[in-house]
């Protein structure tokens, strides 16, 4: 046949850089995209939990035969009924699917009550007999250093201890306990097989995590469960540990029937690991110059009753304990303390924000005292490739650009004083508490570093197999999609090598793929979106070398600019497949002293907080945030506009407004009422600027970018906070109280 | 007890057991769960409906007490094949991230705008100040609602 | 559960009188609060949100029923400022003036202005009629009331006189959607007597009547008289401390919010 009109490659839209539509977001828009919460299966049964109302008690009497007596209730699990091991956890199994002889926190489930519905499932749980016998609580997280009651203690040294400089600055901070609170909360079903096997549909950042956790306590073999992704209304750290999980497949393969959970806002402050709250000690001494000569710190943190990630998250506290600043003698302890307080586990940022809040209240000390300006300061001190951590040792390989990010944070123009006397551009708000004249601006500076996946010598991979077909291509992962944008940037990955338009993102379950690791740790776009591109290069490549071409798109192979094979002929036979375990530079454990080579990347974030105080009233409006971000390749910058803004508004919210209030282990504030989030109104105007060095792995050098604003923001507003009144404050979240010195 | 009312422009008759709230039967009885439960005490919006022309949080409205009300949701805003500008405003902006909050947003942003087509950044926020955001720090919604009052202006 | 929802008031009143242990329903801000906490199992409800004679709106007359969304627009200004804060939009309009005096928390919005404006609430029962309750009669205690199980809430009541020049502050750890740590209502009266209501910094709304008279008739203060007015604020409060705030931030906001507001009725 002769040739007719040439074929044209079309330009495809979509690819990296650009920032296309979700393809979620229609679904969402209208209503009709299904959360965990929306599930519905025919002849479904409601889940409610039994919990511990004591922080520490014996369980002395536990009858559930009056909830049998109540119509409509078909079953009642206690720990009796765990068919497998007892425990459960993300590195420890040290937390029992339900308490038996004694509870160890305030919420701790004791069991859960099967029936018709959801209020007679309640009213199951009510008519359960529970004696206690109750325990004194141990909920100082001092005391718990004191007795030896921890998790993991975690110490660096590096240098020389009888270093001095010609200033010393000491200080003590604290960080209180912040709640991821996802709008969606826990919610699940799962499905028995009617083989003896389960399938379960529960929020989760990692289903294969739930997985390894679920199968053992149902003593069945994991190929008999199966965990789906399921679609959730947001994450932040919440997500990560296994809530509902177990009981939900018990109750499914006990009755026979779906069983649905789904907890309410209170009970869901209390149904999930919390941010660990700090207590640091820190001491700086730098030279005249302003070099960091000395750090030497101590930090605790609250892990609660249970492990959770208590072991991960101290160990980022130590490593990211001085900052990204250069010194050669740092001497940290760091323990992560086990009490009777609701368990603390993940939370955007990960240990990296409280010790944040320390050090960079350290410099602006050690600037103050030097007559130093705060940035240069911290400029002079910065990090980057080619010097050693100043904790680990190890040599960082991969970027840090934390000089440009000053230089370019520097050259922001400052927010223009204020103007307007609308009440909603003052402080107290349409409280109308606050005129012009009683206002006090502030300035501040938050430079923090993060590392990017997981660490100290963990096995971090992620699991991508991508099917090509003549209708398109389906990129196959259990990533969790956490409402982030995962979904977009697997397209645009997948687009960028393939050259092909139609990209579907097919979410797999733990019986279909292996693990893609946490949406977590600010990895997925580096490990899952690295994965993709890897895979897709890979495929790419046996494509051509099978056809002797050096080109594909969505026409065909091309060679030398003629099309010699369609995608049809191509995938003639069979589609086309192939399949990825991607994972980073190795990492290892380090020493006794915190010595090694712990992390496989990082990402610096500069931000600068601009605030009005009433400092009479002690009340702050957060006028601005200037955000310089270490992005490494910008891939989608709507979507990386919306983490940072995002999670500033979360290090707003723990810097001036949210805590969860824990008296003797019990929340008292477990309600929107009394747990502040951020509104609209509260929200500062972000500008975003970026610098693009490119990390040496992941998918063109980008860099993940969840936690880096969370940990910044929050102390840039203290410090601004600090800058207005002129007084040092020590504790976040920063109180009307607090500010006027009451 | 039988209680008769309009929802998105059709007639529903309900069978409302006791106390429970309009977001319940929406969402239980009349299929429509885009309206969502997160925190049941009308501090976070996600639940927001229009009730007898007025936005409302839904979970703070008794289902017994509709008797003859007319109720829009956000299932009865645009729909998938035709999106409300709203909704396309938000969708364009990146301003839907996990979309919980979505659907409050686009009930509350829509009532504003039929009743205020050109407020001001801070008429907006204002307007907006009871849908709570956990995901987009809310400067992506801002951008769309602006520059949807920009185009009309 | 049965719902009444009576269309007039003295259909109301029959429904209050014939079930005394039913619960009274307007705008569901609060109560459906308790209800999906499982705090409140309602017996009965007897809805209110129809009935006309109670949503009416005049200058000394402000029927139960208005919504605080209605309110934003009141001639009163410290009445509108106020309603500007309550809750939520959502909130607003579905809230009431009449729940709000119902509920009679310490933190209630609407509250402290009732104080300040000597306002009555006027209740009405089939049996016994209509009668008006002085406010600081009304309010006896934390979320506590001088409603007898049989009355229903009409209207608060303004005295012949009210003065235009009234302003009002509420403080609030966060910008929406928050419950008033301390809030004051501030009034100058054209013959120079001040008014000054607090709410949050006692069981109930109060007056700092010593303050009152410590400024009353002074047009010109000294920066003495005004420390020593809000000092005396001050003393007056009874505030706690909650998780909210504590006593001595209270203590000492309440006298910082009730100078600024007098400074603004000084300037006015």
């Amino acid at each position: 046949m002769t040739t007719a009109a040439p074929i044209t490659r079309r330009r495809i839209r979509g690819g990296v850089g650009e920032s296309p539509l979700r393809i979620d977001g229609i679904p969402k828009v209208t209503g009709n995209f299904t959360y965990a919460s929306d599930l519905y299966a025919d002849g479904m049964l409601w889940g409610a939990t039994l919990r511990s109302p004591h922080a520490h008690a014996r369980i002395t009497k536990l009858d559930t035969s009056p909830a049998y007596a109540i119509g409509g209730v078909v079953a009642v699990f206690t720990a009796e009924d765990v068919p497998g091991r007892m425990g459960f956890g993300m590195h420890a199994d040290d937390q029992p699917v339900f308490a038996r002889d004694e509870a160890n926190y305030w919420g701790e489930p004791i069991a859960v009550v099967i029936a018709s519905d959801l209020p007679t499932a309640k009213l199951g749980v009510a008519a359960i007999e529970v004696e206690y016998n109750v325990l004194e609580p141990l909920s100082d997280m001092e005391e718990a250093d004191a007795a030896d009651s921890v998790y993991r203690r975690m110490k660096v040294r590096r240098g020389d201890r009888d270093v001095s400089g010609d200033v010393v600055v000491e200080g003590y901070y604290e960080v209180g306990q912040q709640d991821q609170a996802p709008l969606g909360t826990e919610a699940g079903m799962a499905i028995p097989d009617g083989d003896g096997g389960v399938d379960l549909y529960a929020v989760s950042q990692w289903v294969h995590s739930d997985h390894m956790q679920i199968y053992p306590c149902l003593d069945l073999a994991p190929e008999q469960v199966r965990c789906h992704p399921v679609g959730m209304g947001g994450a932040f750290g919440a997500r990560e540990d296994v809530s509902m999980h177990i009981h939900l497949c018990m109750a499914a393969l006990r009755t026979g029937r779906p069983v649905k959970m789904m907890y309410d806002r209170s009970e869901s402050f209390v149904g999930h690991v919390h941010r660990h709250p700090a207590r640091m000690w820190y001491r700086h001494e730098a030279d005249r110059s302003g070099k960091l000569t000395k750090v030497e710190g101590r930090i605790i943190l609250d892990g609660g009753a249970y492990e959770s990630s208590s072991m991960a998250v101290i160990a980022n506290a130590g490593y990211f304990a001085v900052g990204p600043y250069k010194c050669d003698n740092v001497f940290i302890d760091a323990v992560a303390v086990k009490t009777n307080n609701p368990p603390a586990g993940a939370m955007r940022g990960f240990g990296g924000v409280q010790t944040a809040y320390g050090h960079e209240a350290q410099m602006d000390l050690l600037a103050a005292d030097l007559g130093i300006d705060p940035l240069e300061l911290r400029r002079i001190n910065a990090l980057g490739r080619g010097d050693l951590m100043s904790t680990s040792g190890q040599l960082i390989e991969g970027s840090l650009p934390t000089v440009e990010l000053i230089d370019e944070l520097a050259q922001m123009p400052i927010v223009d004083p204020l103007d307007n006397d609308d009440p909603r551009h003052l402080p107290g708000g349409t409280g109308l508490t606050t005129d012009p004249v009683h206002v006090r601006r502030g300035v501040g500076y938050g430079v923090t570093l993060k590392n990017l996946a997981f660490s100290e010598g963990f096995d971090d991979y992620s699991d991508v197999r991508i099917v090509l077909s003549p209708t398109g291509v389906e990129v196959h992962t259990a990533a969790a999609e956490v409402g982030q944008g995962l979904v977009t940037v697997i397209q645009q990955l997948t687009r960028e090598v393939l050259q092909i338009e139609q990209v579907a993102v097919v979410w797999d379950d733990t019986g279909q793929i292996g693990s893609a690791g946490s949406t977590s740790a600010s990895r997925q776009t580096q490990m899952t979106g690295g994965g993709t591109y890897q895979c897709a290069l890979e495929l790419r490549d046996q494509i051509l070398a099978e056809f002797l071409g050096d080109d594909l798109s969505e026409e065909g192979v091309w060679k030398e600019g003629q099309l010699i094979v369609t995608l049809g002929e191509v995938c003639a036979l069979r589609p086309r497949e192939h399949s990825i375990r991607y994972r980073h530079p190795e990492t290892y454990a380090t020493d006794e002293n915190g010595q090694g080579d712990p992390h496989p990347a990082y990402a610096v974030a500069a931000h600068r907080a601009v605030v009005d105080v009433d400092p009479e009233l002690g009340l702050v409006r957060v006028v601005q945030i200037d955000a310089v971000h270490d992005v490494g390749k910008l891939l989608n910058p709507v979507a990386a506009i919306g983490q940072i803004e995002g999670g500033i508004a979360q290090g707003v919210g723990l810097a001036t407004l949210e805590e969860l209030v824990v008296d003797k282990g019990v929340i008292k504030n477990g309600n929107f009422t009394d747990y502040l989030l951020p509104t609209f109104l509260d929200m500062p105007h972000v500008e975003v600027r970026w610098v693009e060095e490119p990390e040496r792995w992941g998918p063109l050098g980008a860099k993940g970018i969840g936690e880096p604003p969370t940990i910044s923001s929050g102390p840039a507003v203290a410090a601004a906070i600090r800058d207005a009144i002129g007084r040092h404050l020590y504790r976040v979240p920063i109180l009307p109280q607090d500010i006027v010195g009451l | 007890m039988i209680v008769t009312f309009t929802v998105n422009g059709t007639n529903q008759v309900v069978n409302v057991a006791g106390s429970e709230s309009l977001l319940t039967v929406l969402r239980e009885q009349l299929g429509l769960p885009g309206s969502k439960n997160a925190c049941e005490q009308g501090e976070c919006g996600s639940c927001s409906v229009i009730l007898d022309g007025a936005l409302v949080t839904s979970c703070l409205v008794m289902a017994a007490d509709c008797e003859g009300a007319d109720v829009t949701t956000v299932e009865g805003i645009g729909s998938e094949r035709e999106l409300h500008a709203v909704q396309q405003a938000l969708l364009d902006h990146g301003a839907v991230q996990c979309g919980f909050c979505t659907p409050g947003f686009v009930v509350a942003a829509t009532h504003l705008l039929e009743h205020d087509p050109h407020p001001t950044e801070d008429d907006i926020k204002e307007a907006l100040s009871g849908n709570v955001c956990r995901c987009t720090g809310y400067g992506a919604i801002l951008r769309a609602l602006v520059e949807l009052t920009e185009e009309t202006a | 559960m049965e719902i009444t929802r009576p269309k007039n008031l003295s259909a109301a009143l029959d429904a209050r009188a014939d079930d005394p242990g039913a619960d009274l329903l307007a705008g569901g801000t609060d109560f459906m609060v308790e209800v999906n906490f499982g705090h409140k199992k309602p017996g009965n409800v007897i809805a209110l949100r129809r009935i006309e004679e109670l949503a009416g709106i005049e200058t000394r007359r402000i029927g139960a029923g208005v919504t605080w969304a209605r309110l934003e627009h009141s001639e009163h200004k410290a009445l509108a400022q106020l309603s500007r804060t309550v809750g939520s939009p959502q909130i607003r309009a579905l809230g009431t003036i009449g729940g709000n005096i119902g509920t009679a928390s310490p933190a209630g919005d609407g509250l402290p202005w009732l104080a300040a404006m000597n306002a009555e609430i006027e209740v009405a029962s089939r049996d016994r009629g209509t009668r008006r309750v002085p406010w600081n009669e009304f309010f006896t205690g934390v979320k506590q009331n001088a409603l007898e199980p049989d009355e229903v809430i009409v209207a608060a009541i303004l005295p012949e006189y009210v003065p235009a020049n009234q302003h009002f502050a509420k403080i609030g750890q966060r910008s929406a959607m928050v419950i008033s740590t301390v809030a004051a209502v501030v009034a100058r009266d054209e013959d120079g007597r001040v008014r000054v209501a607090l709410g949050s910094v006692a069981p109930t709304p109060i007056r700092a009547s010593r303050a009152e008279e410590l400024i009353a008739g002074n047009p010109d203060p000294s920066e003495r008289v005004l420390e020593e007015f809000a000092r005396t604020v001050s003393e007056e409060v009874r505030p706690i401390t909650d998780h909210r705030s504590t006593e001595a931030y209270r203590r000492y906001a309440a006298g910082v919010l009730a100078r600024r507001l007098l400074e603004r009725c000084l300037a006015s």
